[in-house]
């Protein structure tokens, strides 16, 4: 590959980036460069990045100078390895994502989004022309399922879900592949029917390559209390390794293999 | 052209005409591309000698570290009668040979210097002999002895202050690699003939410095080669013809290095790129069905029991330096070829499956030289180990290649050295840290208040500024680069004339090159420290007699290790700019300066003798090891941070560069599978910048701390990491190193 940085065109449009991460290997295939965006409008009670969820703060970087920045990474990439923005909420700036991945596509770089949905607007067609957009330079959507049931789940966030779950379905549809996570808290997002719930609801989406399940941990605590914010699960433990197992089974990871 | 019988089936000529193991192995060996499936697990033997070297380990650790010790007789190359791992296992044994009459004994090495020695015995309950005192301080001389004694008294007070640190005046300077593998191509005979043709043809009659002192030194090789002779006699083995069979190859080989390492106890005592060259034997003797792939493998596995068990007798301030009894026996696999084929072959392989079939270990230090285009089964397979024992290290073949050859062998714990051809002046390493602390403090040092650079003018103003310290800086660097390099010049007089390495020097030829290795410590705090001054403000805090001992920097700068270039252009400059002061110097014997950017462990001491920095780096607490962004400084990730480093350029510091890096197993991937392809992918992205070094250790925090706490817990008797350019038993570090490892980043974002 040539080592001076790519030619562009201009990509002014801004974004309010939390924190760069040169080494991500867990968020998407292969190696990969990790954004974390700034904002989010959920509360999920057991967030591990509290201190993303502000709007009004973060560094702003335009996308053709993130860009370049991260193009000094693809060495590392391969033939798997890219690019993933993750948050914080990335579609909460999704004119500046779009910019960004336009500038990725371009270069063949594999891009993914590591996104809760929450932002998603099927009924507003300009937003869905938008959203189609970021769509075509994006090749693979890591949406994360809290919840499947509605109430439940604007418990756990402060939101519902009919929104998101609309999304999985829209993104299906236009062929993106997905990878599915859902974070595990023994007595709250385990239950029996929930899972099967929701196994169900990512079986009939066509293009999920991969099924994750997140084990619940406190590592993140110390920064709500940095924060100054009540942490509401303060009873909740790390699932054990059966209850993992056992979660797997009913969200049928098996059959995703990606 | 000499034709022996043993070497009935190899290929080419040149290597017959003349000594020259590069175009013997260049004809004859075979790539491998394949994967580790063909491996063979431990014998029964393996699994017995290993037992019973455990065991010894196990007591040794017990007894403070050192099993039992020599006082009364000097060692050398046929002082002890032969001795076994364990008596009633020895014909087990498929290698034989070690330094003294008892495993783990270390032996008793007067030349260097007789004090160290003593010292040596002393510090662990040991008598040393009263005649031994009397005949190496009354009749005859010590290195040490003879380098003190031409000492200036600015030489000594830099010593003493630590702005130099680490040099071989007190211990063997080590990091001559003898072309071990001489010794199973050609037999001792054919190589005594080769020598003394040299000898013969040594001068015209003109009896110069130079040709005197080349005569002598011959005479004294081709004495090293007979004695060989005889210690292997000493075993009942005759090794004056060629070897006959892969067994013999090992088998001579090893007789090779085991002359090197009862005549020389010299910091690292490597053993070379060995791996290729025995391949060439193992093939020949499985194709004629005299050797079986499990037998192929003990033999390997034995010859690195033997490497396990390399032993010296050292003193505390020494191993201060370099923490964890470390000889860096080390040892390479891999590489291409000038001619573009791979070379590995299937002992590659066998060499790092002893770390699977012997557990994870420190010694020997085996070294992995890496090219993205190695095949991808062996960067697999290499990373699977390495995720598995943290053992292994990663070098550059591509950047070292042009520069070194085909031929090279790692002499420390990074350093190359074309193996067979070149020897190396060692000469530990300049602190430029402490440098800049004179530089602001005019000479005077910071710790004992001496005036103990040139006495500058001094800084005066309350806060720094980047335009005034820089040239003052440059000023005290010249200062201190002159005083290095001729300080070195003293040492590496003293260590030929009394301390001359006649047994690895007769394994190399005599019309040798040689490098004359500085080094660089304190790297990236002189970096943040020149950005912290540039980009922040840094105001001085004095003590009552007006010298600088703290700083107070309000406001953020750029730092080494984010892959800035603000800063990073800064190690660059450095770099080249220590550089360029080392190399317009006079250096010893005509040698070629070189620099590194490596502290081994002496980081932890570097960094006692160190006030605090600019950069916020308290008073004497460690430095970062050797190229290695500081604690803390790193905030976008393991992949930036090795960005940061990958500009520096090898050319500049030919002596190496060093990096050690520790990712957590979870942030290296999902499954086993993944990690492997992510560490490899890791790898390959790093070295194809042009980097030099990589320390890879997989483990997450929790483990250390826990081994810490618990080092009697069976799990971490071997528990190994990857220190700067070494490894290391985690449980043998002193508790200050070991905090200073749990300090250092771990890679592991959640």
């Amino acid at each position: 590959m040539s080592l001076a940085a790519p030619a562009m065109a201009a990509c002014n449009t801004q974004g309010m980036v939390h924190s760069l991460e040169s080494f991500g290997s867990v968020d998407g295939p292969g190696v990969r460069f990790v954004v974390f965006l700034q904002g989010c409008n959920l509360r999920c009670r057991y967030c591990h990045n509290p201190e993303t969820w502000a709007k009004d703060c973060g560094q702003p970087w335009t996308a053709d100078k993130l860009f370049q920045h991260v193009w000094r990474y693809r060495n590392y990439w391969g033939k798997k390895g890219g690019i993933t923005v993750s948050g914080g909420e990335p579609l909460l700036q999704m004119d500046f994502v779009t910019d960004l991945f336009r500038l990725a596509h371009a270069r063949k770089v594999h891009t993914a989004i590591d996104t809760a949905g929450e932002p998603f607007r099927p009924d507003d067609p300009a937003y869905l022309a938008a959203f189609d957009a970021l769509m075509e330079v994006t090749s693979l959507v890591i949406l994360d399922l809290k919840e499947i049931d509605p109430e439940k789940h604007r418990r756990l966030t402060g939101k519902s879900n009919e929104n998101i779950l609309a999304m999985a379905q829209h993104v299906a549809r236009l062929g993106v592949p997905l990878w599915i996570r859902h974070v595990l808290v023994p007595g709250l997002t385990d239950d029996e029917e929930g899972l099967r719930q929701t196994g169900a609801f990512i079986a009939s989406l066509p293009t999920v390559q991969r099924v994750e399940v997140l084990p619940y941990h406190t590592l993140g605590l110390f920064k709500w209390q940095k924060l100054g914010i009540p942490y509401s699960l303060n009873d909740a433990q790390s699932p054990t390794d059966e209850q993992v197992r056992r979660a797997e089974e009913l969200l049928m990871v098996d059959r995703y293999p990606g | 052209m000499k034709d022996y019988t043993q070497w009935e089936g190899f290929e080419g000529r040149i290597w017959k005409e003349e000594v020259n193991v590069r175009d013997f192995i260049q004809k004859n060996y075979t790539p491998y591309d394949g994967d580790e499936s063909f491996l063979a697990g431990p014998t029964d033997a393996t699994n017995k000698l290993w037992g019973a070297l455990q065991k010894l380990q196990k007591e040794e650790r017990a007894k403070g570290g050192v099993l039992d010790m020599e006082t009364d007789v000097v060692s050398s190359l046929t002082s002890y009668g032969p001795g076994y791992i364990d008596e009633n296992l020895k014909d087990l044994e498929q290698i034989v040979g070690i330094q003294t009459d008892k495993p783990l004994k270390r032996a008793f090495m007067p030349y260097g210097g007789i004090k160290m020695a003593e010292e040596a015995c002393t510090t662990y309950g040991y008598q040393p002999s009263a005649e031994l005192h009397k005949i190496f301080t009354e009749y005859t001389r010590t290195h040490n002895q003879a380098v003190f004694d031409a000492y200036t008294p600015e030489m000594r007070k830099a010593r003493h202050s630590h702005i130099i640190t680490g040099l071989p005046d007190t211990y063997g300077r080590g990091r001559i690699v003898g072309d071990y593998r001489r010794v199973a191509l050609y037999g001792i005979d054919y190589l005594i003939e080769a020598k003394q043709h040299d000898f013969n043809n040594c001068g015209d009659g003109t009896m110069t410095d130079d040709v005197i002192r080349l005569r002598e030194e011959i005479a004294r090789q081709i004495n090293a080669l007979k004695g060989m002779k005889k210690m292997a006699a000493i075993y009942g083995i005759d090794i004056s013809q060629p070897a006959r069979n892969a067994k013999e190859a090992c088998q001579w080989l090893y007789f090779g290095y085991l002359a090197a390492i009862k005549t020389q106890n010299g910091a690292a005592m490597s053993v070379g790129r060995i791996s290729t060259f025995l391949d060439i034997y193992i093939q020949r003797d499985l194709d004629n069905g005299t050797l079986t792939e499990s037998q192929a493998q003990e033999l390997i596995d034995h010859m690195v029991l033997k490497f396990r068990m390399v032993k010296f007798a050292r003193i505390p301030s020494y191993n201060q330096l370099f923490s964890g009894d470390p000889v860096w026996a080390t040892l390479e696999v891999a590489g291409i070829g000038m001619d573009g084929r791979s070379m590995v072959t299937k002992t590659c392989y066998r060499f790092l499956h002893t770390l699977e079939n012997m557990g994870p270990a420190p010694e020997p230090n085996l070294t992995v030289l890496y090219s993205p285009a190695l095949p991808e089964a062996f960067k697999k397979y290499a990373a699977k180990v390495s995720i598995d024992t943290s053992s292994v290290q990663y070098e550059n073949d591509d950047v070292m290649k042009p520069v070194w050859g085909d031929d090279y062998s790692i002499c420390c714990c990074v350093s190359a050295t074309q193996t067979g051809k070149e020897m190396q002046f060692f000469g530990a390493r300049a602190n430029l840290a402490k440098c800049l602390l004179y530089a602001i403090n005019g000479g005077v040092d910071e710790k004992n208040g001496e005036q103990v650079g040139p006495n500058y003018a001094p800084v005066t103003s309350e806060y720094l500024n980047y335009d005034e310290v820089l040239p003052k800086y440059v000023q005290m660097l010249d200062w201190l680069a002159g005083l290095y390099v001729n300080v070195l010049n003293l040492i590496q007089y003293m260590h030929d004339k009394y301390y001359y390495e006649e047994a690895e020097m007769a394994l190399i030829d005599t019309d040798v090159r040689r490098t004359f290795a500085t080094g660089i410590a304190g790297f990236s705090h002189v970096i943040d420290s020149l950005s912290a001054i540039k980009y922040a403000k840094v105001k001085t805090v004095r003590n009552e007699k007006g010298l600088v001992v703290d700083y107070i920097t309000e406001g953020d700068f750029p730092k080494y290790g984010n892959d800035d270039d603000r800063a990073d252009e800064i190690g660059v400059w450095l770099l080249r700019t220590f550089l360029d002061m080392i190399k317009k110097r006079h250096t010893y014997r005509n040698s070629e300066a070189t620099t590194s950017i490596l502290t081994i462990t002496s980081n932890v001491v570097y960094g006692k003798y160190t006030g605090a920095l600019p950069d916020g780096r308290k008073a004497y607490t460690p430095f970062a090891p050797g190229a290695n962004p500081s604690y803390g400084a790193e905030q976008n990730g393991l992949l930036a941070s090795l960005n940061s480093v990958a500009k520096l350029p090898y050319h500049w510091a030919l002596d190496g560069i060093s990096n050690t890096q520790t990712i957590n197993p979870d942030a290296l991937g999902h499954s086993d599978s993944e990690r492997v392809e992510n560490l490899v992918q890791v790898m390959d992205g790093y070295f194809d910048q042009g980097a030099h070094h990589l320390n890879v250790n997989v483990f997450g925090k929790e483990k250390l701390i826990d081994a810490m706490e618990h080092p009697e817990k069976e799990e971490y008797a071997n528990f190994t990491i990857r220190v700067s350019g070494y490894a290391v038993k985690f449980i043998d570090l002193t508790r200050e190193q070991q905090l200073d490892v749990i300090s250092r980043t771990c890679h592991g974002r959640l």
